[in-house]
């Protein structure tokens, strides 16, 4: 009998549920405690460049914002899209929308900003180095991979509640694209061309400057677009923790049961996501020598 | 000096040569070694030197080790061993810094593809040398402006590397290197992706920038007509070891194995070949104050149906033919002055075979081969000239 129950013991760890919860709740932890300070330092600054430039666009009556995006639409991507983007904004201003939308629009804005800071040194690294390839590829599996929602939760004690918290996930949602066709834009150069820098006595910053960040424009596009595509897809869920904007609106139609109201929502995030993505799809296409 | 010096360069493409390394100096071949370690064998003690104007063509098939060689001397691609002299200067021990200071300086490189920058427009891919070099923007615009018309390009600075022609594209690539002001000029196959006729054009206007520029060129290719076409030098590789080295008619008339001889057989010898290597060594003459009679005695005996007629000096005066001093011996004459026939064309040791088939055409006897003052050196005769063009083949 005493035999038995010191075996049973022995092998208790093996059968035992392992603490990995409660390991990542300890290190979330550790990490609030020291550096909490400093993401809600960030997210005050954060919340403040929003704020601003919100209140920015929303002191501006909608149809000369109206007017302005067409136009920047017009010039960057053909007059298709500069009509199509009076039309969606019209009807976004008619279904009183205006305001939601330039919220969302701006925190996909500044979150993909965020993501390209972050995207672009990072997929520079990881094309020129292949141990930082071979580290940085499967951590952006797993950030691609994991649930979004689950970025929510650590988010909130380090940014509080509302707007950056929700851009806090939605970064680490949206940034994976960047990297990769950052990366991929720059393998993709032809080992010919960079022997005739090298020919030449380019250093390595030549090198990158004058040909290979050049040539992965288009690419480099692509996952700027693919981020743009994700930051959107996220605000529904960001709208969980207070994000505010469209996502909120929707967010608010499940809660009360509104179909219609939701899809009115629905269809404004569509419209805002079909003008982003014809931009800059267009910026892409200009940018490539069409060898 | 030489320009250009490559000393037992040996090329594994590896991190670990050392075995491989040894199992070449125990004389292993490339296949063996490769089977054995895994690793390739680029290059096995390559040596040979580039001397200053020169053009060395260093010619092999795919898999010789030609493209590793010229990547070499410039370092793209490391030596495993063996030494680089540029300008008497040991560049395999230079350090990074050195190397593109090296780089920029000393060598323009031109590329089977043409390598431009589809980014950049005709004269910003003409300007990277200068400009990665920092040079004043209106200096390297002017430069690059002198390059584009060096090739016969001038108007074309706006156009976008898309929008030519093969050939154009690499007419850029030759200005894009020329406009560093090189010394050497590093060719690799930069002609062997051109139509048949826009390369023949590449080869003669190369050649006549050549003349005028007096770069030294190392331009490597796969193609023996082009190689003996521009080549000062030869080098013949395989499998990456030299196999020949030599003027394209040394390569033509004395090659060194069974190798480089069933490479030739196919060349169009009668561009390549001179007077000089198939001119027979004269030593019967007939002098100007020999008499009728003692000429047609030598004639007989010797049973030649003509003598040229020289001064003592050995300087050609013209030809005497059997025929005709019969019928002087019959007159009587004593001198052989009316009967010498003084208008003979006359060739030098350095006119290519070609031209003589043309002399020959028209031209009964043989053919005088004479020096700047109009000395005799020897003669060209019929059969010679027949047996060189078919040597090697059967």
């Amino acid at each position: 009998m005493e035999n038995s129950s010191v075996s049973a013991d022995k092998w208790h760890y093996l059968t035992d549920k392992l603490p990995l919860d409660k390991e990542i709740d300890r290190l979330i932890d550790f990490l609030t405690e020291h550096f909490a300070f400093l993401t809600k330092a960030i997210s005050k600054y954060l919340e403040t460049v929003i704020e601003i430039s919100t209140q920015g666009l929303m002191s501006l009556p909608p149809w000369l914002v109206i007017t302005i995006f067409a136009i920047l639409a017009w010039r960057l991507a053909g007059r298709h899209v500069g009509i199509f983007t009076i039309l969606g904004l019209g009807l976004l201003w008619n279904l009183r929308l205006w305001e939601p939308t330039m919220e969302t629009l701006i925190l996909v804005v500044v979150a993909t900003i965020i993501a390209i800071i972050i995207g672009i040194p990072f997929g520079v690294w990881s094309a020129l180095s292949p141990m930082a390839y071979r580290i940085i590829m499967p951590i952006l599996d797993f950030m691609q991979t994991m649930p979004a929602f689950v970025y929510l939760i650590p988010a909130i004690p380090f940014f509080g509640l509302g707007a950056v918290s929700a851009m806090f996930a939605t970064v680490i949602f949206a940034v994976p694209p960047a990297i990769r066709l950052t990366c991929l834009g720059i393998k993709q150069v032809p080992k010919e061309l960079i022997e005739a820098a090298d020919a030449f006595g380019s250093t390595r910053w030549q090198k990158l400057f004058k040909l290979q960040l050049p040539l992965a424009i288009p690419t480099i596009m692509a996952g700027i677009n693919q981020t743009i595509m994700l930051a959107l897809s996220m605000v529904v869920i960001a709208a969980m923790i207070g994000a505010g904007g469209l996502g909120s609106e929707v967010w608010k139609a499940i809660q009360r049961l509104e179909p219609g109201k939701g899809f009115e929502a629905g269809i404004a995030i569509v419209i805002l996501a079909m003008i982003l993505d014809r931009i800059t799809q267009k910026i892409g296409k200009q940018n490539s020598p069409e060898r | 000096m030489e320009k250009i010096r490559a000393v037992n360069v040996t090329k594994i493409f590896t991190s670990h040569p050392q075995r491989a390394l040894t199992l070449l100096e125990q004389g292993l071949s490339k296949d063996e070694i490769f089977s054995q370690t895994g690793q390739a064998v680029g290059l096995v003690k390559v040596s040979f030197d580039v001397g200053e104007g020169e053009i060395l063509v260093v010619m092999g098939l795919s898999g010789s080790g030609k493209s590793t060689l010229i990547r070499c001397i410039n370092r793209l691609i490391e030596p495993t061993q063996g030494q680089i002299f540029i300008d008497g200067n040991d560049i395999t021990s230079l350090d990074h810094r050195a190397l593109l200071e090296l780089r920029r300086r000393k060598f323009g490189m031109v590329f089977q593809h043409f390598a431009l920058f589809p980014q950049r427009n005709i004269i910003n891919n003409v300007e990277y040398g200068l400009e990665i070099q920092q040079m004043d923007k209106l200096f390297r615009r002017d430069k690059a402006r002198q390059a584009l018309k060096l090739v016969g390009l001038e108007g074309w600075e706006a156009a976008m590397p898309n929008q030519l022609s093969g050939g154009m594209q690499q007419r850029v690539g030759l200005a894009r290197a020329l406009a560093v002001d090189p010394d050497i000029l590093l060719m690799d196959e930069a002609f062997s992706a051109l139509d048949p006729l826009i390369r023949g054009d590449m080869q003669n206007e190369l050649m006549s920038l050549q003349a005028r520029m007096k770069k030294t060129i190392l331009f490597i290719t796969h193609d023996l007509d082009e190689a003996l076409k521009i080549g000062n030098r030869v080098v013949l590789m395989k499998d990456g070891q030299v196999v020949q080295i030599g003027t394209p008619e040394e390569i033509l008339t004395t090659p060194a194995n069974d190798y480089v001889k069933r490479f030739v057989e196919n060349v169009d010898k009668s561009k390549i070949l001179t007077a000089r290597s198939i001119l027979t060594e004269i030593n019967l003459f007939a002098y100007l104050e020999d008499q009728p009679r003692d000429i047609l005695h030598k004639m007989q005996t010797n049973k030649v149906a003509s003598l040229f007629v020289v001064k003592r000096d050995n300087t050609l005066l013209g030809i005497v033919l059997a025929e005709v001093t019969r019928q002087a011996v019959e007159r009587g004459d004593k001198t052989i002055a009316n009967i010498t026939e003084s208008q003979v064309p006359t060739v030098i040791t350095t006119t290519p075979l070609i031209q003589l088939i043309r002399v020959l055409a028209k031209w009964p006897w043989p053919i005088p081969v004479v020096d700047k003052e109009n000395k005799l050196q020897g003669m060209i005769v019929n059969q010679r000239v027949l047996k060189a063009l078919t040597k090697g083949g059967e």
